[in-house]
C-alpha cells in the first residue's frame, strides 16, 4: 500500500502542476469557467460517495449542503469581506455541523427513510434561507470580487486552481477512508447493518462520521461558487439538479472505489458542458436520468465495474 | 390577525384539503406501506396522471373525474410492469440493491418530470368543468366547489379501498403478504403475483388522484417535488400500511397546513409537511396506528 | 463526364465560391447574448428574441451597421443565473462578440452585471428591474419603461387614493421582483398617508389562495396592491372570483406579472374585468409611434411559426427598441467603442417604436412609461379582442391616459 500511496501523491502533484500551468498558459477565460464546474462536480460526487457509496445511505439532500456552502461564503463576504480561504473553511465547518445534525436526526433511520429525511432537511433549510433578508432572501444577492492576486491574472483562473486543490483534498480524504478501518466498517454497514452491529462495528458512530465528513466536503466545494457567479439566490444555490447530478455521477461511475465518482463526474460533467449550448437543456437532463436508470439496473458496479474485469484495484486498494 | 372565525375557516378548509391528501397518498400506503417498495416516484406518477387527465379534458372535453377513471386501467398496467421490473432487478438481489432501488425510483421520477416538461413546457395546466370556479355558501363561509368535489371523491376512494383490503379475498391476501409471506405461500397463493397486483392497484388509484390534483389547483411539472413531502409525511405518520391511519394522518396534515397558512403567513407553508415528517420519524417512527 | 471530372469541377466551383464570398463580405458585427429559451422565463425570452431578430433583419436589409451585417450569437441560459457567467465568458472570449445584450429577466441578468463592470463593457438591459441598483455600472441601459423604482406603486396607489381609498393591503410573492416592488409600495404608501392593514408575502410555489384572500378580506382594505408572478397571478384571480373581495375595495391589481401574456389573458378571459394592472405597450391610440405598426405586422406573421406569444405587446417591441438604440449609437459615433457608445446613449434621446427614450444616471429611463390600465369588457376564450383598443384602458401616466377608473372593483368586474 505504501507504493500505492506514493503513486497517488505523485499523481496529485502532477495534476495540480498541470492545472497551475494551464492558468498561466491559457489566456482565454472560458475553459476555466467550464472546467471549474467539472472540478466542482468531482468534489461533490467524491464527497457524496463517502456516505452514499461506502455506507450505502443515499443522501438526496446534496443540494442543501451545497447551498449552505454557498451561503456561508455569502455571509462571510457580506459581513466581513473575508478572503476566499476563510469562506471555504467556514463553509466546511458549517457543512460538518449540518452533517452532524442530519446524522443525529436520522440516526436510527434506514434506507428510504434516510433519503426522504434528507430531502426534508433540504427543503426546510432552503425555506429558511429564502426568508433570511440579510443574504437577500428570495431575491438573491450580487457580490463583488476582490482584486485578484498574482500569480493569477484573473479571478476565475484562481477559482479553477482552488477547486483543483479541493479535488485533491476530497479525493485524498475519501481514499484515506476507503483504505482504513472506517472504510471497511462503512462497507460492513452497507452490506448488512444488523450483522455489522452484532459483529461489534460501531455503526452509529461511523454513520455520524460519514455524515460529518461528507457534509463538510460538499459545503466546501460549494463555497467558491458564490465568487464564481458573483451572485447567489436560493433557487439556484439549492437547486435539486445538484442532488440528481451528483447521485447519477457517483452511481454511474461506481461507488466501491474513489475513482468511480471521479470518472462519473468528469465524463458526465464534460458532456454536460459540451452539450449545454447545443442540445436543449431538458434533453440533457433526460439523458442523465436515463443513464442513471440504465446503469442502476444493468451495471450495478458502475463504470469501474465494467472496466474492472482484469484489474485488481479492489484488493490492492490504491 | 387572530380571530375565531378565521380559525374556524382554516379548520374547515384544512379538513377538505386533508381528505384530498389522503386520496393522493393512499396508493403510497399500499406500495410503500404494505409492500416496502421505495416508491419515490409515486408523486411523479401522480403528476403524470394529472397531465393525462388534462389531455382528455383539453382534446375531448371529457369531465376530469371521468377522465381519471378512464386512465386508471392504463396506470394499473404501468404499476404491474414497474413492479415486475423492480422485483426482478432489485428485490431478488440482496442488500446493495436497496441503494440502487431508491436511486432507480429517483431516476424514474426525474425522467417523468423531464418528459412532461419536454412535452408540455413548464407552464401550468388546468382543467375546466362545471364545478370549477363556483363556490358554495355556508353561512358567511364561501367554499370553492372544486374542493368540495375533491373532498367527496377522495373520501369515497379511501373508504372503498379500505373496504376492499379488509373484506375481499385479494385484499386480505395483500395485507397478508405484507405481514407473512411464507404463510401466504403455504396457503397456495403466489406472493409475487399478489404484490404485483397490489402495486398495480396502488398505481391505478393515482389515475383518479391525478384528476383530483388538477381539479383542486393547476399543475406544473415540478409539482412532484412538494408532494414527495406530503405523501410520505402522511404515510409515515399513519403508520405503514394502515389505510384508515392514512385518512387520519392526511386530515391532520391538511388542517396543520391550513392553519399555518392562514394564521402565520405562507412563507413557511412548503416546509410544514416536511417538518411534520421529520418530527414523526424522529419521535414515533411507527406512526399513529402503525403495524 | 466521368466521376473524376465532376468531382474536380465541383471542387473548383466550391473554391471559387469561397473566394468570392471571402472577398465580397466583411466580417459581420456580432452581438452576443444569452436568452431564456427553456425554463420559467422562456415565454418572454422567445418573444424578446423574435423582436431583436426582426430588428436584425430590418437593419441588414438597409445595409447593416457601418457597412457590415449584424449577426446575433444567442445561447439558452435556461432562465438560470448559474448559467449566464459562463455563457458571457464564452461570448466574449471564444465567440469574440463586439457587443453584448443582457438576457430577458432580472434573475439571469443579475450575475452578468458584476462581470461587465469588471471588464468595462456596455450592456443593453432587457426587462430587468433594479438589477443595477447595487452594482452601479455606468454603462448599463435598460430597455424597460420602468424608470424610477417606485413608478408602479406611485401610479396605482395614486389612482386608489383619488378614488377615495383610505387603507391598503399588500400581497407579494416572495421573490426578487415582487419584493422590490413591495418595498417601494410601502414607501409610497407612507408618502400618501395610506395605512397598510394587511401585508403578506407568500412562497412562489403557492397555488391555493383562498385562505390568503380570506385573511386579506378580514382586514377590510380599500386598495389591494398585488405583486405576483404568472402562475400566482392567475391563481389569485381565480380565488378572488370564487370568494370575492369586499364591496369597499376601490381598486385591485397593480403589479401582477403574467396578465400581459396572450396565453394567460385568453385563459383568464372575463376574470380579468375590473383589474387595474401594469403594462408596457397596449394597442391604444396614445401608444403608436414611428414604425410601431410595421413592427407588429412583421411580428404577428412570424410569431405563429416561432411558437411565441401571438400578440407580442408586452416584451417584443422593446427587444426591437434595444436594436434601434444600438443602431443609432453606432451610426452616430461611427464606432464600436463601448465607452463612446455609452456616452452617446447617456447624453441623447432615442426615437424608437415604443416612444422616445432618455436615460438617467442609473441606466433606467428618466421618465417612467409604466402603464396602469384597467381591463374592460373582456370575454372568455377570445384572443383577438385584445388587438382592439378599449379593452385595456390606460389610466396612468397622464401623458398616455385614455380613460378613467371604474370603481368600486366589484362593480367594474361585471
Amino acid at each position: 500500500m505504501r507504493a500505492g500511496s506514493i503513486v497517488f501523491w505523485f499523481g496529485a502533484v502532477v495534476f495540480l502542476a498541470a492545472v497551475f500551468l494551464m492558468t498561466q498558459a491559457v489566456g482565454n477565460e472560458y475553459p476555466f469557467f467550464a472546467g471549474y464546474v467539472i472540478l466542482q462536480f468531482v468534489v461533490l460526487s467524491v464527497a457524496w460517495s463517502i456516505l452514499g457509496g461506502y455506507a450505502g445511505y443515499v443522501n438526496f439532500g446534496t443540494n442543501a449542503f451545497f447551498g449552505v456552502g454557498v451561503y456561508s461564503a455569502v455571509v462571510l463576504v457580506k459581513a466581513f469581506q473575508a478572503p476566499l480561504a476563510a469562506q471555504i473553511v467556514v463553509a466546511a465547518v458549517v457543512g460538518s455541523l449540518l452533517g452532524l445534525g442530519v446524522g443525529l436526526l436520522t440516526l436510527r433511520m434506514r434506507g428510504i427513510f434516510f433519503s426522504i429525511a434528507t430531502i426534508a432537511v433540504a427543503i426546510i433549510i432552503e425555506t429558511a434561507v429564502t426568508n433570511w433578508r440579510f443574504v437577500g432572501g428570495a431575491a438573491g444577492i450580487q457580490l463583488q470580487r476582490p482584486p485578484v492576486m498574482p500569480p493569477f491574472d484573473s479571478y476565475v483562473k484562481m477559482l479553477f486552481f482552488v477547486q483543483a486543490l479541493l479535488v485533491v483534498i476530497a479525493v485524498a480524504t475519501t481514499r484515506a477512508i476507503q483504505n482504513s478501518r472506517i472504510g471497511r466498517g462503512l462497507q460492513a454497514l452497507r452490506d448488512d447493518e444488523l450483522a455489522a452491529e452484532c459483529a461489534g462495528v460501531p455503526t452509529l458512530r461511523l454513520k455520524l462520521l460519514a455524515c460529518v465528513i461528507s457534509g463538510a466536503l460538499i459545503s466546501a466545494g460549494g463555497a467558491p461558487a458564490a465568487m464564481y457567479l458573483q451572485y447567489a439566490n436560493p433557487e439556484s444555490a439549492f437547486n435539486l439538479n445538484y442532488s440528481v447530478s451528483v447521485l447519477a455521477m457517483s452511481l454511474i461511475g461506481g461507488t466501491t472505489h474513489w475513482i468511480g465518482p471521479v470518472l462519473g463526474a468528469v465524463l458526465l460533467g464534460t458532456t454536460q458542458q459540451l452539450s449545454a449550448v447545443t442540445i436543449s437543456s431538458e434533453v440533457n437532463v433526460l439523458v442523465l436520468g436515463i443513464m442513471l436508470v440504465l446503469f442502476v439496473v444493468g451495471a450495478p458496479k458502475g463504470l469501474i465495474g465494467l472496466v474492472r474485469r482484469r484489474s485488481k484495484l479492489e484488493r490492492a486498494g490504491s | 390577525m387572530f380571530s375565531l372565525d378565521l380559525l374556524r375557516d382554516a379548520v374547515v378548509l384544512g379538513l377538505l384539503l386533508g381528505c384530498f391528501y389522503a386520496a393522493v397518498s393512499v396508493g403510497l400506503s399500499i406500495s410503500f406501506g404494505l409492500l416496502d417498495v421505495p416508491q419515490v416516484a409515486h408523486p411523479a406518477f401522480l403528476v403524470l396522471a394529472s397531465y393525462g387527465v388534462y389531455l382528455c379534458n383539453d382534446w375531448y372535453d371529457i369531465d376530469p373525474l371521468l377522465a381519471g377513471l378512464l386512465i386508471s386501467p392504463l396506470f394499473f398496467v404501468i404499476g404491474l410492469i414497474t413492479y415486475r421490473l423492480y422485483y426482478e432487478t432489485f428485490e431478488r438481489r440482496g442488500s446493495d440493491a436497496a441503494v440502487r432501488g431508491i436511486a432507480f425510483f429517483f431516476g424514474v421520477a426525474f425522467i417523468i418530470e423531464v418528459l412532461i416538461i419536454l412535452q408540455f413546457g413548464v407552464d401550468q395546466r388546468s382543467v375546466s368543468a362545471a364545478y370549477i370556479g363556483k363556490a358554495w355558501r355556508l353561512g358567511d363561509l364561501r367554499i370553492p366547489m372544486r374542493q368540495l368535489v375533491a373532498f367527496a371523491v377522495a373520501l369515497a376512494l379511501t373508504i372503498s379501498l379500505a373496504t376492499y383490503l379488509s373484506k375481499t379475498f385479494m385484499g386480505r391476501a395483500i395485507r397478508a403478504v405484507a405481514q407473512d409471506e411464507e404463510g401466504l405461500r403455504l396457503m397456495g397463493a403466489n406472493p409475487v403475483r399478489v404484490k404485483q397486483f397490489a402495486f398495480g392497484i396502488a398505481t391505478a388509484v393515482l389515475g383518479i388522484a391525478g384528476a383530483l390534483l388538477i381539479i383542486v389547483a393547476p399543475v406544473d411539472p415540478t409539482l412532484d417535488r412538494v408532494y414527495i413531502g406530503r405523501t410520505f409525511c402522511v404515510v409515515v405518520m399513519a403508520g405503514l400500511g394502515s389505510i384508515t391511519g392514512t385518512l387520519a394522518a392526511a386530515l391532520i396534515l391538511g388542517v396543520a397546513e391550513s392553519i399555518v397558512l392562514t394564521m402565520f403567513g405562507a412563507s413557511w407553508a412548503p416546509a410544514i409537511s416536511f417538518a411534520l415528517l421529520l418530527g414523526v420519524l424522529a419521535v414515533r417512527p411507527q406512526g399513529l396506528l402503525g403495524r | 463526364m466521368n466521376r473524376r471530372n465532376v468531382f474536380g469541377l465541383g471542387i473548383a466551383i466550391t473554391m471559387l465560391g469561397f473566394a468570392w464570398g471571402a472577398s465580397a463580405e466583411e466580417a459581420p458585427i456580432k452581438i452576443g447574448m444569452s436568452m431564456p429559451q427553456t425554463g420559467a422565463l422562456a415565454g418572454g425570452g422567445k418573444a424578446s428574441l423574435l423582436g431583436i431578430e426582426i430588428w436584425r433583419d430590418d437593419v441588414n436589409a438597409k445595409g447593416g451597421l457601418l457597412g457590415r451585417k449584424v449577426q446575433l450569437v444567442v445561447y439558452d441560459d435556461k432562465s438560470s443565473p448559474a448559467e449566464t457567467p459562463a455563457i458571457y465568458a464564452k461570448l466574449l472570449d471564444v465567440d469574440k462578440v463586439d457587443l453584448v445584450f443582457a438576457p430577458y429577466g432580472t434573475v439571469p441578468t443579475a450575475p452578468v452585471l458584476p462581470l461587465v463592470k469588471q471588464r468595462g463593457l456596455l450592456l443593453m438591459g432587457n426587462f430587468s428591474f433594479q438589477v443595477n441598483s447595487k452594482v452601479h455600472h455606468d454603462m448599463w441601459f435598460n430597455n424597460a419603461p420602468w424608470g424610477p423604482a417606485d413608478s408602479w406603486a406611485t401610479g396605482f396607489l395614486t389612482l386608489g387614493k383619488k378614488a377615495g381609498g383610505k387603507t391598503m393591503a399588500l400581497l407579494s410573492a416572495d421573490q426578487e421582483f415582487a419584493q422590490n416592488l413591495a418595498t417601494t409600495a410601502r414607501a409610497v404608501a407612507k408618502k400618501l398617508d395610506l395605512p397598510i392593514v394587511f401585508d403578506q408575502a407568500y412562497p412562489p410555489s403557492t397555488a391555493e389562495f383562498s385562505s390568503i384572500i380570506r385573511g386579506l378580506n378580514a382586514a377590510k382594505p380599500d386598495i389591494i396592491f398585488v405583486a405576483s408572478y404568472p402562475p400566482d397571478s392567475a391563481a389569485i384571480l381565480r380565488a378572488v372570483n370564487e370568494i370575492g373581495v369586499g364591496d369597499n375595495v376601490k381598486i385591485f391589481g397593480g403589479a401582477m406579472v403574467g396578465l400581459q401574456f396572450a396565453a394567460v389573458m385568453e385563459s383568464m378571459g372575463s376574470l380579468l374585468n375590473g383589474v387595474v394592472n401594469y403594462n408596457t405597450w397596449l394597442p391604444e391610440p396614445s401608444m403608436h409611434f414611428d414604425g410601431t405598426k410595421e413592427f407588429f405586422e412583421k411580428y404577428t406573421k412570424r410569431a405563429v411559426e416561432a411558437k411565441v406569444d401571438p400578440l407580442g405587446y408586452y416584451i417584443a417591441p422593446y427587444g426591437y427598441a434595444m436594436g434601434q438604440m444600438i443602431e443609432q449609437a453606432v451610426q452616430a459615433t461611427k464606432s464600436l467603442d463601448h465607452k463612446a457608445l455609452a456616452k452617446y446613449l447617456r447624453e441623447n434621446e432615442h426615437k424608437t417604436i415604443v416612444g422616445t427614450i432618455a436615460y438617467a444616471e442609473d441606466g433606467e429611463w428618466k421618465e417612467s412609461a409604466t402603464l396602469e390600465a384597467q381591463f374592460r369588457g373582456i370575454k372568455d376564450k377570445n384572443i383577438d379582442q385584445f388587438r382592439s383598443s378599449g379593452k385595456q384602458v390606460i389610466l396612468f401616466p397622464e401623458k398616455l391616459k385614455t380613460g378613467d377608473l371604474v370603481t368600486p372593483f366589484e362593480a367594474a368586474r361585471k
